[in-house]
């Protein structure tokens, strides 16, 4: 393979990470506080639909990267309200989440719109710069690997300081001890004297903003505008991601790139031929869901979710 | 003080759950600019006001029932069974290659060909997250969930590389022969002399999924190995201590449930599109979760809310059709269906049990 195309498989990396990484985080909080949440997706699909719809409206990425934390947020409040207050089955929630998201974006995008359920193609203001740190030095035509380096648009550098953060957050801080053990054992929690349901609410207010933030990218950097279904399985990805990474944060980074690199070369190579047999492009599609049910067979070290993970905490009385 | 009666848990909170998830799906069409009477009018009139419409309706049904009862007889283990869409993939496989590669004389033997097939290719996909579930503790919602997407990549392997017809463009397997082709449920009424459309896609796949809806009853309810499954969704610990194993219930129920969910081949790839297609299965597997849900577990629940659900889905295309609400709508509904009565379950069970308390409580005063 030559360089020139190494290059920009890594480049495709880096920009098919970033949600992942954001979404992975964003399962890593809620997961690691006891409350199980398959419904990445739909959280990171209504987001890129509010975020791309407002930054039409009012021709402001930054608003519409709000509109996107708002609109997952609320949908994460569902979850909260379904399977903290109500104590319901989590593991429904998100999939009736997932449906939610699905069929309203398609509903309001049609009835505002009149394209049949996608947003009109973001220009200029409305989506994120390309490369800032490139235009801020003046750099218009940088090597490959500077722009490798600089050339992203800035969501990509908050995902990765977000990797850094999230572990500082979870092993550094009280809050962070706090909202592990509430994941492990929430009775302890609750006898010291610490609000399990407000733990919980955190963790899950933080899954919904990072979740905005995964859907903000997807409409508005890696695409220009919201197409319906866009999202298309990245929350089941990263959530395979979260599993692979053993709920791990750093791990999340490595799993995520792992992915996003197989998700790169998959759209690169239509199949691959090594010499003695072809790789077939769905096998490399398949590969991450492949990964992870080997990791969670516990062939290549045990993937043990938090102790109290799916359970709605009941005080005793 | 007891709490409610019987058949108010069991047709009153479904009943409310529905009524509220209806209410908000109309709150979403007003705030569309459209009228809820209207398209409700439209869904009515366009699934249920003729036997085409009705003939789409229990088509619909038809995949909803195999896939409901799949889930619902996985969840009578407490296992979340997510991957009803996986085996219902393969079995659509087992279906084709059945009808693709067999000489089969007459309908009715292919029609036992495809079931067998079917049952143990949807089975089979059903069984290693099972196995891995019960020896290797994995989580079965997560695996079942990854085995879905390793379906659709398989399945979109072998019908772009391998099934696909010499110069054909689209991924789809060729044509199956005339004689497989099953019965219109419009012809079989005929025989009763019942006038029924023949231009809908319903078939006799509608009979034999009642007749599985009977079977799983008489399984989970009268024989040993349904006991034994009710007893581990129960309490794992109990069943162990009844000499009860765990790991023969959640390899049994599992692929059970698979081969169930592999049926609905029948109806849609072999009684419908007479070729296996991409996505044959449509979002079925996710509607199993929600059927289950709303028919509280139980067969004849199930049959009911699939009929329910076909009704939604045809009522869903009329709606595309006949005006601009886009047939997501019914996306929305299902999934605050399943929000109310799977997830929000004590937001209407804890009110109406407090009323009926109180209410009680007056009489006996």
């Amino acid at each position: 393979m030559e360089w020139a195309s190494f290059l920009q498989i890594l480049e495709s990396t880096i920009r098919l990470s970033t949600p992942l990484v954001f979404a992975c985080l964003a399962g890593l909080y809620s997961e690691r506080a006891g409350v199980f949440d398959i419904g990445l997706e739909g959280k990171m699909l209504v987001a890129a639909f509010a975020a791309a719809a407002a930054a039409f409206a009012t021709g402001s990425v930054w608003i519409g990267t709000l509109a996107g934390i708002g609109a997952a947020l609320l949908f994460a409040a569902i979850h909260g309200l379904a399977s903290i207050t109500f104590r319901g089955n989590q593991l429904i929630s998100g999939v009736s989440i997932n449906f939610l998201a699905s069929g309203l974006t398609v509903v309001l995008g049609a009835a505002w719109f009149r394209l049949g359920g996608q947003t009109p193609p973001l220009t200029g203001d409305m989506r994120f710069a390309d490369a800032p740190l490139l235009d801020l030095f003046g750099i218009t035509d940088p090597n490959p690997v500077i722009g490798l380096i600089f050339g992203h648009s800035v969501l990509v550098y908050v995902a990765l300081l977000m990797v850094p953060f999230s572990a500082w957050l979870l092993y550094r801080t009280r809050f962070g001890l706090r909202l592990r053990a509430v994941g492990e054992n929430p009775a302890a929690v609750d006898t010291a004297g610490v609000s399990v349901v407000g733990l919980r609410y955190a963790a899950v207010g933080i899954t919904g903003v990072l979740c905005g933030l995964a859907g903000a990218y997807m409409s508005m950097a890696l695409s220009a505008g919201f197409l319906r279904e866009m999202t298309a399985g990245r929350g089941y990805i990263a959530l395979a991601a979260l599993i692979f990474a053993k709920w791990r944060p750093w791990y999340c980074l490595m799993a995520c790139v792992l992915f996003g690199l197989l998700d790169a070369v998959a759209i690169r190579f239509q199949s691959i031929d090594i010499g003695v047999f072809i790789i077939p492009v769905q096998f490399t599609q398949a590969l991450p869901y492949i990964l992870t049910v080997i990791i969670l067979a516990g062939f290549v070290g045990k993937a043990i979710p938090p102790r109290a993970g799916g359970e709605p905490y009941v005080k005793e009385r | 003080m007891d709490k409610m009666p019987r058949w108010a848990d069991v047709v009153l909170v479904p009943l409310i759950c529905l009524v509220i998830a209806f209410f908000f799906s109309g709150i979403l069409i007003w705030a569309i600019g459209q009228s809820p009477v209207e398209a409700l009018t439209i869904m009515v009139t366009g699934s249920l006001g003729s036997t085409y419409g009705w003939g789409y309706t229990l088509f619909y049904a038809t995949n909803f029932m195999f896939t409901g009862l799949a889930v619902s007889i996985a969840f009578q283990a407490s296992l979340f069974n997510i991957g009803g869409a996986g085996p219902a993939t393969l079995g659509g496989l087992g279906v084709a290659l059945s009808c693709l590669f067999i000489p089969w004389p007459h309908w009715s033997l292919a029609l036992a060909g495809s079931m067998v097939a079917a049952m143990a290719f949807g089975a089979a996909w059903a069984f290693l997250p099972a196995w891995l579930q019960a020896k290797r503790g994995s989580h079965i919602v997560i695996t079942t969930m990854m085995f879905n997407f390793i379906s659709y990549a398989l399945m979109n392997y072998l019908l772009v590389n391998i099934l696909r017809p010499v110069g054909k463009m689209d991924p789809a397997s060729a044509r199956f022969d005339e004689v497989t082709n099953l019965p219109q449920l419009g012809d079989i009424l005929a025989l009763v002399g019942i006038p029924f459309s023949t231009r809908n896609p319903a078939n006799i796949s509608l009979l034999i999924a009642l007749a599985c809806a009977v079977g799983v009853w008489a399984l989970l309810w009268h024989t040993r190995l349904g006991f034994a499954i009710r007893a581990f969704g129960k309490s794992e610990k109990a069943a162990l201590y009844a000499g009860i194993s765990p790991v023969r219930i959640t390899l049994y129920a599992m692929m059970l449930s698979g081969a169930l969910s592999g049926m609905m081949a029948i109806n849609s790839v072999q009684g419908e599109a007479n070729r296996l297609l991409l996505n044959s299965v449509e979002g079925a597997g996710f509607i199993g979760i929600a059927v289950a849900l709303m028919g509280r577990n139980h067969p004849f629940g199930i049959v009911i809310a699939s009929i329910l659900f076909g009704f939604l889905y045809q009522g869903g295309s009329q709606l595309a059709l006949g005006t601009t609400i886009p047939r997501e709508v019914i996306v929305v509904l299902q999934a605050l269906v399943i929000l109310f009565t799977g997830a929000l379950p004590y937001m209407v069970q804890k009110p109406l049990e407090r009323l009926f308390v109180r209410f009680n409580q007056g009489r006996a005063a």
